[in-house]
């Protein structure tokens, strides 16, 4: 296997994992998780500062 | 989330109060040094033949001092930080915190000492000597294992995305480090690259371009994911499109580096290669940039009344211009006017002060009144004014750049019927030198800015507890 070869194989690897990567941040079955996720920065208000700040 | 604990995690803050007020020690440091040395190249003298203030030597101090001090402490600081408030829990050492705290700024003490000696490696960014770079790299490893020591112990269920960006920052820059920095010593204060020739320049800007990529941007874009919204009050934009930002930039960026030699000893299908993968680039970058600002949409109104929020999105929008400006840059035609003009340090600040300064500020204004038991900054008057400078300062500066660089570039490249050279090179810096003035007032705009920060930072942090600080009255600015 020449060089070309191995390069060809690595592009196509990568770029169906790209596809999969994809796939999975798009398929309705994750939906929920991540919107969880998105809401972690808000998870621990322990300080009313930060409450404060947001409402202003 | 049932996974959230109702008892209030005991944060490890002292180490990110260390980082933080250390980031505007160093950023003051850092800027001043690259005004000076912007004053010099319009005005030499100011080098006192001194052999130690010479542009040669404080040029790798200045953006060492701005890349590895601000920025790094400011990386520090902030990834400390949210890889606890969004792992619910304290950090996995407090040892190896204070480790990495002392550590970082020895490595910054001892680059301050050996770069105006004349002690270099001359690698780009990478000038530090073997024993710094072996402390460094000590003190790298310690950081990622308590970072990732700290997501292993965690008490959500999740990964947030900006652990994702500060994970993947932290173990390419290790490798990136380690691989560049690989040299024969042959005293204490001397090395030789083990790497020869044209793999050398490869390696090297292998090396140079991922610390952009990855430190200057991975970094920062884990501290935008976290900043924004939390400043903004509201989740970001897009979770998905943030997962894809990650995958992508991290996976293209390594790939970006040979653009910097176009027109080189380096392969020309290596050029090619590194020219195509930039342009790639440009879509992530945009996708990140677009999740950013996006997370304010229906909320534009808090752009009015928070300097805060404002340097957060005006650092997305720089980022989006200087990520936009290097693919093109990176298009060998357009590299062949560009390259080793003021263009490419146009560019270089544009994402440098534009982007990861004005989201380092902003991100530090936010969290010096929480880390300091206050409800908010002393003054909001002074941060809407530090915003203007910071802004007016950077403008001022790249447009110089820019109109310096081209015109270097067409003069540089101009020939004559008889194929001689039109214009000699000091005719090219003569023209350059009324834009290095107004390069050196945009510096002076933007340290302004960093004083005023280190003024409303210390009213801040000595302010009585639980009485209002009342900065905006105190300094006589109506509401």
């Amino acid at each position: 296997m020449d060089q070309g070869i191995i390069g060809s194989i690595f592009t196509v690897i990568v770029f169906v994992s790209f596809v999969g990567v994809v796939i999975w941040a798009f398929s309705s079955r994750n939906k929920d998780r991540f919107d969880e996720a998105a809401n972690l920065v808000f998870d621990d208000d322990e300080d009313a500062t930060n409450k404060k700040d947001r409402e202003s | 989330m049932s996974e959230t604990s109702q008892v209030k995690p005991d944060y490890n803050y002292k180490v990110v109060r260390q980082f933080t007020i250390m980031t505007i020690v160093w950023g003051i440091v850092g800027m001043s040094v690259g005004v000076l040395i912007a004053a010099q190249l319009f005005a030499p003298a100011l080098n006192f033949d001194i052999p130690w203030l010479t542009y040669s030597r404080l040029r790798p101090l200045h953006t060492n001092a701005v890349i590895f001090a601000f920025g790094g402490c400011a990386l520090f600081a902030t990834s400390y930080y949210i890889v606890q408030r969004t792992s619910q829990v304290r950090l996995f050492s407090d040892k190896l915190a204070a480790f990495t705290f002392w550590g970082w700024q020895a490595v910054i003490v001892a680059a301050a000492i050996t770069l105006p000696l004349g002690l270099t490696s001359s690698k780009e960014y990478a000038e530090l000597e073997w024993p710094i770079d072996i402390l460094i790299a000590l003190v790298w490893i310690a950081y990622i294992i308590n970072f990732f020591g700290t997501l292993i112990i965690r008490k959500t269920s999740h990964i947030y995305v900006a652990n994702w960006f500060l994970g993947g920052f932290m173990l390419t820059v290790a490798v990136l480090h380690i691989g560049n920095s690989m040299a024969i010593p042959v005293s204490f204060f001397k090395s030789y690259s083990i790497y020869a020739g044209a793999v050398d320049a490869m390696m090297q800007w292998w090396y140079g371009h991922n610390a952009v990529g990855f430190f200057l941007t991975a970094g920062f874009l884990g501290m935008m994911y976290y900043f924004v919204p939390k400043q903004a009050g509201r989740p970001v934009y897009s979770y998905r499109l943030s997962i894809i930002h990650f995958w992508a930039l991290i996976s293209l960026y390594i790939w970006a580096g040979p653009h910097h030699l176009h027109y080189t000893a380096l392969p020309d299908w290596t050029q090619s290669l590194g020219m195509v993968m930039s342009i790639i680039l440009f879509v992530p970058s945009w996708g990140g940039m677009i999740n950013g600002i996006m997370t304010l949409s229906g909320a534009w109104h808090k752009l009015r009344t928070d300097p805060i929020l404002r340097f957060l999105i005006v650092s997305l929008s720089f980022y989006g211009m200087s990520t936009f400006e290097g693919p093109m840059m990176a298009i060998k035609t357009v590299n062949a006017l560009s390259h080793y003009t003021d263009w490419t340090i146009g560019h270089v600040h544009s994402g440098a002060l534009g982007w990861v300064a004005m989201v380092s500020i902003g991100s530090v204004y936010h969290l010096i009144p929480i880390l300091f038991g206050q409800p908010k900054m002393y003054s909001t008057k002074l941060i809407n004014i530090h915003f203007w400078l910071a802004t007016i300062g950077v403008v001022l500066y790249i447009v110089a750049m820019w109109m310096s660089g081209v015109l270097q570039g067409l003069m540089w490249r101009a020939v004559n019927a008889d194929g001689t050279l039109t214009y000699s090179f000091v005719e090219s810096l003569e023209a350059s030198k009324p834009f290095y003035v107004v390069r050196f007032i945009g510096g002076v705009f933007v340290v302004a800015g960093m004083l005023i920060m280190a003024y409303n930072t210390y009213k801040t942090v000595f302010a009585p507890k639980n009485e209002p600080v009342s900065g905006d009255e105190a300094l006589g600015v109506a509401k």
